[in-house]
């Protein structure tokens, strides 16, 4: 068997993954090693690959992915925080044939959005929510969330997340995957390939559910924060794998009868 | 629907003529003195006529927040509450200013501070005509002294929020969101099928991406768009000023009052004239902007001039600034839900004469 070359690997033909054509060319801004970026790829490629661009809307939160819409070439509306699905609520009912997804971080969607994420499932409002949880608020300097483990350090809980004061984390997808408006909940990662490629399995199911109107879909994204983890990106997902999967284990919780 | 003549409370005048203007959606959530407009609104059930969406959100804040997200769409839509709900749409409305989206606002007011009380009051002037979120916005401001101007301000209030990008407030309160009178009501207009160049309604190949946000992180663009709102602002201040006069012509005393307080003062007018005092009125429709230029005029002519609001005194401070020293002006309100009468408005008047 002739000997495969470098030149070989990176011929055009042999890619097995490229850039979407409906993300950007604008620098990412977020930091080294970070699952938003991979999230955001997988995203359009799902968008590009469903041609779903010219009946897109999408809804960007506050928190890292505030400037989500620098990155991904579909029409964006950016909400004040947590109220991302009240305004996706209403671009679904008055544009029906429209396909709307919010993106949102754990701070957005569990803390200050609660109302907004629970009513907006319970309503059982055809928009698929994309939920990126590590653990802790990435976009202000390394904040608690509601999501941040017990005894995890952060800027707020210095000494380590104590329940007895602070409060458990909340399982959101759970908590969502009990309101009979949500068809499909499922929860994801993106360290890994495979990781990559069933994120990328759910969310091309999240379209169906959706061009069949079946309810809210619901996707959590495992993820990592290797800057608010004082971590590097190793180290972080490392630490992703061995503390937040057991706390927030992979997979389906939720998926819609045949 | 025809054109027709009905009688009706003024916040029921507010939700037909909703549906009536073409308005596409309604997003609102209960609270007294103004619950009537999304019981009216759901009992019509406009969705299965002209297509209006009405919707019930959990909170003051999610509604607020479906009205962006619907404005951002390009269309007409809309939420009503009172004095404590309006509180919390705050934060949506500042980021709907910022984010230059036309929509329409109802306050119908209550009386405050805090939970305060269910009746009305006119005590959320400075909250609505000078921004009432946070950084540097102002709403178009219109105050219905009737329940045909309930209706007839929905319309109005659109056009003008298309018109400029920017969220229109109607400043009504609870006397005339709960009272009964006769109101024509226009034809049923067709919902607008047009897309609008700027909203998110999905991006076809033929333009780029469109973004609705109130975010720019670079100071130097934030304070260009910051001076293209104030050039905004000065231009409703040219174009869109309206009031209302009363027997301003010999006026020596001059009522300064707006929505309940101006029906009240045309009463008292009629007393004091029968007296011997020469009084008149002006009715300021806009609150922003407001009749300053007119005011200041009548200021050259008239020996001071009296402001009458259910208030602790707000509208006073424009009427101060209108005038800047011209002549004498002073306030008279009732708080917490009272209504002055007529005759302890002639009485007041008196006693500002007497100096």
């Amino acid at each position: 068997m002739a000997e495969v070359t470098f030149n070989d690997i990176i011929k055009p033909e042999n890619l097995a993954y490229r850039k979407s054509a409906l993300m950007t060319d604008n620098v990412m801004h977020y930091c080294p090693g970070c699952g938003h970026g991979t999230a955001h790829q997988v995203l359009a490629e799902v968008l590009e690959e469903e041609n779903l661009q010219e009946r897109t809307v999408g809804i960007t939160p506050v928190g890292c992915s505030v400037l989500m819409y620098n990155y991904i070439d579909v029409d964006f509306q950016e909400a004040a925080h947590g109220r991302a699905p009240a305004l996706a609520t209403a671009v679904k009912r008055l544009m029906p044939d429209k396909f709307v997804f919010t993106y949102q971080g754990d701070g957005d969607l569990a803390a200050i959005g609660t109302a907004e994420t629970i009513h907006t499932c319970n309503r059982g409002e055809n928009i698929l929510i994309i939920f990126i949880n590590n653990g802790i608020y990435g976009m202000t300097g390394g904040q608690m969330a509601p999501t941040t483990l017990p005894g995890m350090k952060s800027s707020t809980s210095p000494y380590g997340r104590d329940v007895s004061m602070m409060g458990s984390p909340i399982k959101m997808a759970d908590i969502v995957a009990l309101l009979p408006g949500t068809c499909y909940v499922t929860r994801q990662s993106v360290n890994t390939a495979g990781g990559v490629r069933k994120f990328k399995k759910a969310l091309k199911k999240a379209v169906q559910y959706q061009n069949e109107k079946r309810g809210t879909c619901f996707i959590e994204v495992v993820s990592n924060c290797p800057s608010g983890w004082k971590m590097t990106p190793v180290e972080s997902n490392k630490w992703m794998e061995e503390n937040m999967f057991p706390f927030y284990p992979l997979g389906d919780i939720k998926v819609p009868a045949e | 629907m025809e054109k027709e003549l009905r009688l009706m409370k003024g916040n029921e005048a507010i939700a037909e003529a909703a549906i009536r203007a073409g308005a596409d959606g309604y997003f609102g959530y209960p609270i007294t003195p103004q619950s009537e407009i999304l019981e009216y609104l759901m009992e019509a059930n406009p969705q299965a006529t002209t297509g209006m969406v009405v919707l019930q959100a959990e909170s003051e804040v999610a509604a607020i927040n479906m009205v962006y997200g619907g404005a951002a769409c390009g269309k007409k839509v809309m939420t009503s509450s009172s004095s404590p709900g309006i509180s919390l749409k705050q934060e949506g409305i500042t980021y709907i200013a910022g984010a230059e989206l036309p929509c329409l606002i109802v306050n119908v007011v209550r009386g405050g501070p805090g939970l305060g009380t269910i009746q009305p009051a006119q005590s959320d002037y400075f909250q609505a005509t000078k921004g009432g979120g946070h950084g540097d916005y102002h709403l178009l401001v219109l105050a219905p002294a009737s329940v045909q101007e309930m209706a007839d301000f929905v319309e109005l209030g659109f056009d003008l929020a298309f018109k400029y990008r920017n969220p229109v407030m109607i400043l009504s309160d609870g006397a005339i969101g709960q009272m009964m009178e006769k109101v024509w009501l226009k034809p049923q207009k067709k919902r607008s099928e047009e897309i609008l160049p700027w909203a998110t309604t999905g991006k076809p190949a033929s333009r780029p991406r469109n973004i609705i946000t109130s975010l720019d992180l670079d100071s130097e663009r934030q304070e260009k768009f910051n001076l293209k709102l104030i050039a905004k602002y000065r231009e409703m201040e040219e174009n869109e000023v309206r009031f209302e006069e009363f027997m301003t012509d010999d006026a020596e005393y001059l009522f300064v009052a707006y929505g309940t307080s101006a029906r009240l003062c045309q009463k008292a007018l009629q007393l004091a004239r029968a007296e011997g005092i020469k009084a008149g009125l002006l009715r300021p429709i806009t609150l922003f902007p407001f009749p300053k230029k007119r005011l200041n005029e009548l200021a050259d002519r008239t020996k001071g001039m009296l402001a009458v609001e259910m208030s602790a005194g707000q509208m006073v401070e424009d009427v101060m600034l209108s005038v800047n020293g011209k002549t004498r002006v002073s306030h008279y309100g009732r708080m917490g839900g009272m209504i002055p009468t007529p005759e302890e408005v002639v009485e007041n008047l008196k006693s500002f004469i007497k100096g």
